[in-house]
């Protein structure tokens, strides 16, 4: 059984069709990259799959328990999923810490002592165990995207959803970050990413998913995508993006 | 002249009391109030969010004065008979929550949406997010606003001397009354409530600055 499983998403925003029938799944300690052109509904199938937005038809599993069920606790179900923003979202009044203890604190009612011990643990993974104590305001978008990260990473997540995580970042940034994301594929953590890293998503993930225009136009592992696409239109983004983004990383 | 203005204030000061412990009775009935308002504005179901603007919109749209005098003289003919001062009490604090609830809620607005987002995303329920997350950036942001309810709210309490209450400016009435001296028991009496104002700007500034979210300038988010 798959960790994830996507089954025939739909999603209207008025008269726009963001989503039309989307299926796919994701197995345990697999990383998919999700890849396409801008305003294609790639944001939008991460927040259905965490229920920030309500999807119209179609259903989605988490481990087998049935994510947009009528009578799902969908708030334990969001903390088995972590979620990491394009623009971060930590929360701007808490420190690092704080941010990262708040989650296992509050939903998962862990002790202070031993959340705030996990949590300085877990900065220390993302490679910010001296920033424990700043405020967001006083970190780079980097190293505020790695305690977003870090914070998903806190709640034991059994999958973690990536919203374009380096869209954001500055150039010099993006490394950083990626580097903790390459780390995590690595020690086997289920992952979803929404990015137009090329260089990432050709060298971490085990399959890429092209949508364009609210549907998967085709899916695959990397090398066959970047080398013998199905679809003539795979071929074209994938070349357009790699000339813009090129494939660092 | 020194030494008659010398023996008013022991009396002045017995109502500047009266008025603090109206005033901050009341400013802290608008602030309970006032948040629970706001929320079941932004998050209440429709009936909840109805009721919650038809109280604001009746508190905002009729005079302070006119509440006052309600409570006083229409209370009691519902059997419900509360001393002067506690009369003044609730019908400020009613009417300050009515204007707290809109201060409140610009704020809570103003926190970004994507702080729900995140709150939510790792599971936690919107009470949680509410309380963990919006309110304490919200409560930052309302200071400066919420400010000039405060200081409105120690002036406007000045009216319960209409309902007997002797409060700073009940004790000048009734001081001016005996001697006829009005203009120079009332610049006294200006003088105090200046005094207290300026007093309590002072602890906002306070307030704003150690409260400020390191990093970010002059208690603002963005």
């Amino acid at each position: 059984m798959s960790l994830l499983k996507v089954e025939n998403i739909h999603k209207r925003f008025g008269d726009l069709e963001v989503l039309k029938g989307v299926s796919f799944e994701v197995e345990k300690g697999e990383t998919k990259v999700i890849i396409g052109p801008s305003g294609t509904g790639k944001s939008t199938l991460l927040h259905c799959i965490n229920q920030l937005t309500t999807p119209d038809d179609g259903r989605i599993f988490l481990d087998g328990v049935e994510v947009t069920g009528q009578h799902t606790n969908i708030n334990k179900l969001r903390a088995q999923m972590g979620f990491v923003f394009q623009d971060f979202n930590l929360f701007a009044h808490l420190t690092a810490m704080e941010n990262v203890r708040l989650g296992p604190v509050k939903v998962k009612k862990m002790p202070k002592k031993e959340a705030t011990k996990l949590a300085i643990e877990v900065l220390g993974k993302v490679g910010l165990g001296d920033k424990a104590n700043a405020y967001p305001a006083q970190l780079s978008g980097g190293q505020q995207q790695r305690v977003s990260i870090a914070r998903a990473l806190a709640m034991s997540p059994k999958l973690i959803l990536f919203d374009e995580p380096t869209s954001a970042l500055d150039p010099e940034l993006i490394g950083d970050v990626l580097e903790v994301m390459i780390e995590l594929a690595k020690e086997g953590m289920t992952m979803l990413v929404v990015s137009h890293e090329m260089g990432f998503a050709r060298s971490v993930a085990d399959e890429i998913i092209f949508m364009e225009h609210g549907v998967i136009v085709e899916q695959g592992p990397p090398e066959k995508l970047f080398t013998a696409p199905e679809h003539k239109r795979t071929g074209e983004f994938l070349h357009k993006i790699t000339e813009l983004y090129g494939e660092t990383n | 002249m020194i030494a008659t203005i010398i023996s008013w204030l022991p009396a002045l000061f017995r109502g500047l009391l009266i008025t603090l412990e109206i005033t901050s009775v009341c400013i802290l009935i608008g602030i309970v109030l006032g948040i629970f308002i706001a929320l079941g504005k932004l998050y209440g179901g429709r009936f909840v969010s109805l009721f919650c603007s038809a109280y604001v919109q009746f508190f905002r749209g009729t005079p302070l004065l006119v509440q006052l005098l309600m409570a006083y003289y229409g209370l009691p003919s519902w059997g419900i008979r509360l001393s002067p001062i506690t009369c003044g009490m609730l019908a400020l604090g009613l009417n300050t929550a009515a204007y707290q609830a809109e201060y409140f809620r610009g704020a809570i607005q103003s926190v970004k949406g994507g702080q729900m987002l995140a709150a939510r995303s790792i599971g936690m329920s919107l009470p949680q997010a509410i309380r963990c997350v919006i309110l304490p950036q919200a409560l930052r942001l309302v200071i400066p606003s919420w400010s000039n309810e405060l200081i409105l709210m120690l002036k406007y309490s000045s009216i319960v001397y209409m309902v007997t209450v002797l409060d700073l400016m009940g004790e000048g009435m009734r001081i001016a009354s005996h001697n006829f001296l009005y203009i120079q028991v009332f610049i006294v009496v200006a003088i105090i409530y200046l005094g207290i104002v300026f007093i309590i700007n002072q602890l906002l500034h306070l307030l704003e600055r150690r409260t400020r979210i390191p990093g970010l300038g002059g208690g603002t988010l963005n």
